[in-house]
């Protein structure tokens, strides 16, 4: 078989170049623009798979905007896997390269952050850890505990009030964000089965990020504090255990 | 006697739709008419929360059809064993009713295009075809349904008609296949072919499932009507009535409605599925006996 891909894959993902050879109507006539029912198919759902995955962005651009930008990235960044529900992992960094965004610099963030939210929502489930179990650690246990944490639990650092800015964006009543506002990290968990976002005081992310990498809660509560002289990991602990995000835990120290 | 395989259950001669998980809740309430539920296999295919377990819910209380939408089994390129692999998994976890795929392309390389594309019908195709189908039912240990594409174009390089292809097929290596009868008349019109002259065509015995679905009408570029498998709208007129064409030959079968965009409300869906149901009541008693 020729022209299949030859001919017809790079005609799909470009409207410029002609409808290959060989393709026709019932009569035997050039197939023309009966070819671009497929170029539409193609596109339009990939754009349709963005709007749905960054329904933030959407809002912030508007979805005749978006679909423009969107287009231009599609064309350039066909799915590499067959599950959509991993497409755009590439889209945050590519809106933060269009010039016409340059003013709206939390928008790759932003992005980020929905990236992140759909992550979540498709993640492994694990059982949370027994409350009990937390509560029976000895206190001079603690600082050489280490926990294993849920698949679901995602941490976004910005430079931007984005926690704001999606909030405001997608939930309703959500005070209008100050864009001059201070920089916010974003901590996921998925109590269930709808990931909840949560902006994270000074501190909080470095504390988070110490226990992901596997720290025990002293280093990770040091790590916080040489961030923040009143930092305090009871409040993103209390967030970690009502988001389910602790699914294990380890009192002996490694050597 | 037959020898109980692994793959006990089948799709009951009944009315099915295909699962949208805003219709959750109306479907545990009461699905009726509705008997069976169909899923694209690509969505369920994350690493767990609200998906897979409201597909671990819905198979405990109906038979369920995986149907893929992304394994392109016409590709110029080897099948995806990453992707047979999660197939594989899925179809092992929930040892669904059937299984089904399309007649069609959808990536090459690393690119997936998301669509499904047409092929030549042509023998270089067709041992292609039936090599990736072995794969297939070889990887997952089950027979599969081999669905008929909505063209909007041909290959002049064809050299075998659609029905023959898909008969030929079914010859080579026993898959069954899936009727889409929206898409015959898609195809029909947008070919100028006779809709029911393919139907007669078709080897109705390998059909182990039937598709229906809502089309969209545009113009080629000569003002001929084009119409476009959109599964956006209510199922047209004369696809019902070459539905009752099929069945009249055929013999009772399970029949699914599809409504992918543009989803209404589960009572919209259930009309559908409805019609559907009364279509295969109309069966007279003697045809429905000998399936």
């Amino acid at each position: 078989m020729t022209g299949l891909v030859d001919d017809f894959l790079p005609a799909l993902m470009d409207p410029d170049r002609p409808v290959p050879a060989g393709l026709q109507d019932g009569l035997g006539r050039p197939a023309g623009r009966r070819f671009n029912v497929y170029r539409n198919n193609v596109t339009v759902s990939l754009i349709d798979a963005l709007m749905q995955g960054f329904p933030a962005v959407v809002k912030l651009l508007g979805a005749e905007y978006f679909a423009a930008i969107a287009r231009v990235f599609v064309q350039d960044n066909p799915p590499q896997s067959r599950l959509m529900m991993h497409y755009g992992a590439g889209f945050p960094a590519f809106l933060e390269t269009v010039p016409a965004l340059a003013r709206l610099g939390y928008v790759g963030d932003v992005a980020r952050l929905e990236l992140a939210l759909r992550r979540s929502y498709h993640a492994a489930d694990a059982e949370p850890l027994d409350p009990a179990l937390l509560g029976a650690i000895a206190p001079d246990d603690l600082p050489a505990t280490r926990f294993t944490l849920a698949p679901a639990l995602m941490l976004i650092r910005s430079d931007w009030p984005i926690h704001a800015i999606w909030a405001f964006n997608m939930i309703p009543g959500s005070p209008a964000p100050q864009v001059q506002g201070q920089a916010q990290d974003v901590l996921i968990t998925r109590p269930d089965f709808d990931p909840v976002a949560q902006p994270l005081p000074p501190g909080g992310s470095t504390f988070v990020a110490a226990l992901i990498a596997g720290a025990s809660l002293g280093t990770a509560h040091d790590a916080g504090l040489a961030e923040t002289a009143d930092f305090d990991p009871t409040t993103i602990l209390g967030l970690l255990i009502a988001g389910g995000a602790l699914t294990g835990l380890n009192t002996e120290t490694t050597p | 006697m037959p020898i109980a395989t692994p793959q006990t259950a089948t799709l009951p001669t009944a009315p099915g739709v295909g699962y949208k998980a805003q219709h959750y809740s109306e479907i545990i309430a009461d699905a009726r008419p509705v008997q069976w539920l169909e899923i694209h296999a690509e969505n369920y295919m994350g690493d767990g929360g609200r998906p897979l377990a409201q597909l671990r819910h819905l198979a405990e209380r109906f038979p369920i059809s995986v149907h893929g939408v992304g394994l392109s089994i016409g590709g110029e390129t080897p099948l995806d064993r990453e992707h047979l692999a999660r197939l594989k998994h899925l179809c092992d976890g929930l040892n669904p009713a059937s299984f089904s795929e399309h007649l069609a392309w959808s990536s090459h390389d690393s690119a997936f295009l998301n669509d499904l594309l047409p092929l030549p019908y042509t023998d270089a195709t067709l041992s292609r075809v039936a090599d990736h189908i072995d794969q297939v039912q070889d990887s997952l240990g089950r027979r599969m349904l081999l669905e008929n594409p909505s063209s909007y174009l041909a290959f002049a390089e064809s050299t075998w008609s659609e029905p023959d292809f898909l008969r030929e097929l079914t010859r080579r290596t026993g898959c069954g296949l899936l009727l889409d009868v929206n898409n015959v008349f898609v195809s029909a019109t947008n070919l100028g072919f006779d809709p029911r002259g393919y139907v007669d065509a078709f080897p109705l015995d390998a059909v182990g499932e039937i598709h229906l679905g809502g089309h969209d009408a545009d113009q080629d570029d000569h003002g001929a009507p084009l119409l476009i498998d959109s599964h956006g709208a209510p199922i047209a007129d004369p696809v019902w009535t070459l539905l009752d064409h099929v069945l009249a030959h055929s013999g009772p079968r399970p029949v699914l409605v599809e409504w992918d965009n543009d989803v209404p409300a589960w009572p919209v869906l259930a009309d559908e599925a409805r019609r559907a149901e009364k279509a295969l009541a109309r069966l007279n008693p003697a045809l429905r006996a000998a399936s």
